[in-house]
C-alpha cells in the first residue's frame, strides 16, 4: 500500500533538499576559496609542540573545542548513571573466549599506549587510543567481567573527569602564569600535549567502557544481583 | 599573572563539575561553591562590557582565523547575566529540592549545563558553537529525565533526538559555510560571506536546525513534556534558559553572520511561525490542567513573541528606531527568562507540597504558601505584559513599530496573545485563592521560596523600571 | 584546484549528501528509537563525509588538518549522544517488562 506522506511527498521534499544542497557544495567547493585554514594551520604545525597537523588542531589550535568535548562525553556517562545500576552484565565467558580475552586485552592495552605517543607525529592520538581502550573494557564485559575491568566507582569518577580536570587546568594555570587560556609556552608545547593526552586517553577509555556497562557501576563489583 | 574573565566563566564550572564527578558526598556545597564563582566571574564580564566596551579573548594564542576566540558583546552581556542570575537562583533553590542520591546526579549535570549556556553566550567560532550546542542538549536532556519517571525519560529521549537533529543541521551549514568561505570565526565570515545559494542555504540549515531547539511551532512538540515532566528546577532552567539559547544564536547568526543575506521572505516565516506560536502556545495553556504544562505551553508562546521580532526588524531602516526595537526583543527575552525561572520555581514548590500540581485543585495554595503564590503572581504579570514589568515596555516598543510600519496583523496577533495569557495566569490565581483563609507564614521556606520570589520581583520591577541600562550595554555590539 | 581533485571532493561530498538525505528520510518515517538512532548516526556519517571531501586537496598534497580534527570532535560527540539515547532507550524497555 502506498501512503502518501511517506512515499510521496517525504522523498519528493528531500530529493528537492538534496538538489539545494548538492548545488550549494558543488558551487562552495568550485568558488575562489583557495587553501581555506590549510595554508595557515599546515605553516603553524612546527610550533604547535606536534607534528601531525591533526594533532595540532586538536590539541593546540583548537583546543578549546577538545575541553568541551570532554565535557560532552562526562555529560553523556552522568546522564548514563543518573538512570539507574548496570545490568548483571553477560555470563562468564567459556575457556576459549576466556583465553583469547587475556590475550587480547593486555594487546589492546599496548596498542592504545602506542597509539598516544605515535599521534604526536602520525595518524593516532588520544582519542583513537582511549577508543581502543574502551574497546579492551568492552571485550572483558562480553566475556562477563561485570565491571567491564573497571576500578571501583570512587576511582572510576576521577578516570572519567580526567580530561575535563587536566585540560582545564591546564589552561587556568597557563592564564595565571600569564601565558593566557591553554597557550603553551613553546618549549612545554609537547609536554602539555602529552599530558592532557595521557589524561583524555584514560577518561574516554574508561568512559566509553562504562557506557558500555549502561548503568551506575554497583557497589560490589564482583559478586550479588542487583536490579 | 593576568586574569581572564571570559574563559573562566566557562572553564571555573566545568571545574565544579569535576569537584562534585568525584567527591558526590559533597555534591551541594561544592555545587553551591562553584555556582557562586561561575556567577560571580560571569556578571564581572558583563560588568567589564558595560564600562569597557567588547572583549575578546584568542584562546591558544593563536588568534583568527587559526585560533578560537571568545567575545562578549551587549547582546551576550545581556543574556549571560540573566542566565547567570537565573541559573544562580536555581542553584540555591535546588540545594534545598534535591536530597542525597538525586543531589550526586544533579550537581554535575547542571554544572556542564551551566557552561555549555555560558560558552554559548560567549563563543566567536560556528563550530565551537557547534560543540556548545551539543554540550547543552545533551546535559539538558539528563537533567530533564532525574526524576526517572516512564513519561519523563520518554519525553527527554524525543528532545535528545530531535536536539541532534538540530545540531546535524547546524553542522551541515557550518560545513558549507567552511567549505565556501574557508572560515570558522563569526567575524570573518561575516566579512566574506555573499548573497547567493551558497549562503542562503547554510542560513536555512542553521537557522533551521536552531529553530527546532528553540521550539518554535511547529517544531515544539518535544518542549510541553520534557519541561513538564523535569524536576522543578530542571524545568525552571530547561524553559528560562536553554530554549533562549538557541534563540539568542539564532538572533546572533541573523544580526552578525547573515546579514547580507537576509530578506523579508525569510523573516515573514519566522514571524508567522512565531504567531502561530502566540495563539496556540496561549491557548494550550489555557486549557492545561497542570501548572507546569500550563508554564510549559506558555513557554512555546514567549518564543513565538520573541520570533515575531524578526520581520519588524527586517522591515526596519537601520538607526535609532532598529536599535530600540531590538533592545525591546532582548528585554523581552531577559524578562521571560526570569519569570519563568520564578513561575517554575514556585509551581515545584506548590507541587511538592500539595503533592500534585492539578490547577482545579490547587484551592488553598495561596493560604498555604504565601510567597510562592505571590511569586506566581509576579511571574503572571510579568507574562500578561501588565506594567511595569520588562515584558510590558518590551511588547510597547513592538506594538509602536509594528504601528509605525503599517505591520498591523502582528499587532493583533501580540493582542490576542497577550488576552490569552491574562486569561491562563487569573485562572490559575482564582484557584489558588477560592478557600477560606486560615493563617499561615508567608515563607514557609525560605531557601526554595525566595529565589521564587526574587526572579519574579526582578521580572515585574527590576527589569520594567530599571529597564534602562539594557539599552545603555546593547550599544556595546558591532551591529546597528 | 585540478580536475582529479574536484572530482574526489564532488564524489566523496555528493554521497556524504546521499547519506544525509538517507538519514533524514528514515528519521521522519520511522518511528522505533532504534531506527531513529541509526537514522541520526548516518546523517552524521553524511556530514563527516562532506567535512573530509573539503579536506581533501590531491593525492601529493597534504589534506586540510581543520576539517579533520573537526569531524574527530564530531564524532565523540555523536558517539557520546547515541550512548546516552540507547540508555534512555533501554530504562524504557525495561519499564516495559
Amino acid at each position: 500500500m502506498i501512503r502518501p506522506l511517506e512515499h510521496i511527498i517525504i522523498p519528493i521534499g528531500l530529493i528537492a533538499v538534496g538538489g539545494l544542497l548538492g548545488w550549494s557544495f558543488f558551487l562552495a567547493v568550485t568558488g575562489d576559496t583557495g587553501e581555506r585554514l590549510a595554508a595557515v594551520a599546515l605553516a603553524r604545525v612546527p610550533d604547535s609542540g606536534v607534528s601531525n597537523p591533526v594533532t595540532s588542531v586538536l590539541l593546540n589550535f583548537r583546543a578549546y573545542d577538545t575541553l568541551l568535548e570532554f565535557a560532552v562525553l562526562l555529560a553523556a556517562l552522568l546522564g548514563i548513571w543518573s538512570l539507574g545500576a548496570a545490568d548483571t552484565g553477560f555470563q562468564p565467558a567459556a575457556s576459549v573466549l576466556d583465553g583469547m580475552v587475556a590475550g587480547f586485552v593486555p594487546l589492546l592495552i599496548l596498542s592504545a599506549g602506542y597509539m598516544l605517543w605515535v599521534g604526536a607525529y602520525a595518524p593516532g592520538g588520544a582519542f583513537q587510543a582511549g577508543a581502543l581502550l574502551g574497546s579492551a573494557g568492552v571485550m572483558l564485559a562480553l566475556a562477563g567481567h561485570r565491571n567491564a575491568g573497571l576500578p571501583s566507582e570512587g576511582r572510576l569518577r576521577i578516570l572519567v573527569a580526567l580530561g575535563v580536570f587536566v585540560c582545564a587546568m591546564t589552561g587556568l594555570l597557563l592564564m595565571v602564569a600569564g601565558d593566557g587560556f591553554l597557550t603553551y609556552p613553546p618549549g612545554l608545547a609537547k609536554w602539555l600535549i602529552l599530558l592532557i593526552e595521557t589524561a583524555a586517553t584514560l577518561a574516554i577509555g574508561a568512559t566509553l567502557a562504562a557506557a558500555y556497562l549502561g548503568g551506575r557501576p554497583t557497589a560490589h563489583p564482583t559478586s550479588g544481583e542487583t536490579t | 599573572m593576568m586574569i581572564d574573565a571570559l574563559p573562566l566563566a566557562v572553564t571555573l564550572p566545568l571545574i565544579g563539575a569535576f569537584a562534585v564527578t568525584v567527591s558526590p558526598l559533597h555534591a551541594r556545597g561544592l555545587g553551591l561553591m562553584a555556582a557562586v564563582l561561575t556567577a560571580a566571574s560571569a556578571l564581572s564580564v558583563t560588568a567589564a562590557v558595560w564600562s569597557d566596551g567588547v572583549l575578546r579573548a584568542d584562546l591558544g594564542g593563536w588568534g583568527v582565523p587559526l585560533g578560537i576566540a571568545l567575545e562578549a558583546d551587549g547582546l551576550s552581556a545581556a543574556f549571560l547575566a540573566m542566565a547567570n542570575v537565573v541559573a544562580l537562583a536555581v542553584s540555591v533553590y535546588a540545594g534545598g529540592y534535591f536530597k542525597q542520591e538525586s543531589a550526586r546526579h544533579f550537581w554535575p549535570l547542571w554544572l556542564l549545563l551551566w557552561s555549555a549556556l555560558n560558552g554559548l553566550f560567549l563563543a566567536a567560532d560556528l563550530f565551537n558553537l557547534y560543540v556548545t550546542l551539543e554540550l547543552l542538549g545533551i546535559s539538558a536532556a539528563a537533567l530533564g529525565a532525574l526524576t526517572g519517571t516512564r513519561e519523563a525519560v520518554a519525553a527527554n529521549l524525543r528532545y535528545l533526538l530531535v536536539g541532534l537533529l538540530g545540531s546535524m543541521s547546524y553542522l551541515l551549514g557550518v560545513a558549507l559555510i567552511y567549505a565556501a568561505y574557508g572560515v570558522l570565526d563569526i567575524g570573518l565570515v561575516a566579512e566574506a560571506i555573499e548573497p547567493g545559494p551558497v549562503a542562503w542555504t547554510a542560513m536555512t540549515l542553521m537557522i533551521g536546525g536552531l529553530i527546532l531547539k528553540a521550539a518554535l511551532f511547529p517544531m515544539h512538540f518535544w518542549l510541553p513534556p520534557a519541561h513538564a515532566n523535569a524536576p522543578a528546577p530542571v524545568s525552571a532552567a530547561l524553559s528560562a534558559l536553554v530554549v533562549k539559547a538557541a534563540f539568542y544564536l539564532a538572533l546572533r547568526l541573523w544580526l552578525d553572520v547573515f546579514a547580507p543575506v537576509l530578506n523579508e521572505a525569510a523573516a515573514n516565516l519566522l514571524g508567522i511561525l512565531g504567531a502561530a506560536a502566540v495563539v496556540w502556545g496561549s491557548w494550550r495553556a489555557l486549557r492545561a490542567e497542570r501548572l507546569k504544562l500550563l508554564a510549559a505551553y506558555s513557554t512555546v508562546a514567549q518564543m513565538g513573541y520573541l520570533f515575531i521580532a524578526f520581520p519588524l526588524l527586517a522591515a526596519t531602516p537601520p538607526g535609532l528606531a532598529r536599535d530600540n526595537l531590538l533592545a525591546a526583543v532582548v528585554l523581552l527575552a531577559l524578562t521571560h527568562g526570569f519569570a519563568k525561572a520564578g513561575f517554575f520555581l514556585a509551581a515545584g514548590m506548590v507541587q511538592k507540597t500539595a503533592g500534585h500540581d492539578r490547577i482545579d485543585d490547587l484551592g488553598g495554595a495561596a493560604q498555604a504558601l504565601p510567597a510562592a503564590t505571590f511569586a506566581i503572581g509576579l511571574a503572571g504579570v510579568a507574562l500578561i505584559g501588565l506594567p511595569p514589568s520588562g515584558t510590558f515596555l518590551a511588547k510597547w516598543v513592538m506594538l509602536e513599530q509594528a504601528m509605525i510600519l503599517g505591520l498591523w496583523w502582528w499587532l493583533i496577533v501580540m493582542m490576542v496573545g497577550t488576552l490569552l495569557a491574562a486569561a491562563y495566569i487569573f485562572r490559575v490565581l482564582s484557584r489558588a485563592f477560592n478557600r477560606e483563609p486560615t493563617p499561615y507564614r508567608f515563607v514557609n521556606d525560605a531557601r526554595t521560596e525566595l529565589p521564587a520570589l526574587l526572579l519574579g520581583l526582578i521580572a515585574t520591577f527590576g527589569l520594567g523600571i530599571a529597564a534602562q541600562p539594557l539599552w545603555v550595554l546593547l550599544e556595546q555590539g558591532a551591529f546597528g | 584546484m585540478t580536475g582529479q581533485v574536484l572530482y574526489a571532493q564532488l564524489l566523496y561530498g555528493g554521497s556524504g549528501i546521499l547519506l544525509v538525505l538517507l538519514g533524514l528520510w528514515s528519521f521522519l518515517v520511522h518511528g522505533p528509537l532504534l531506527r531513529k538512532l541509526i537514522a541520526i548516526n548516518l546523517m552524521g556519517a553524511g556530514v563527516f563525509h562532506i567535512l573530509v571531501a573539503i579536506g581533501y586537496r590531491g593525492i601529493d598534497t597534504p589534506p586540510d588538518p581543520v576539517p579533520h580534527a573537526l569531524v574527530l570532535t564530531g564524532i565523540v560527540v555523536a558517539v557520546s549522544a547515541t550512548a546516552l539515547a540507547l540508555a534512555f532507550g533501554k530504562r524504557l524497555d525495561q519499564d516495559d517488562d
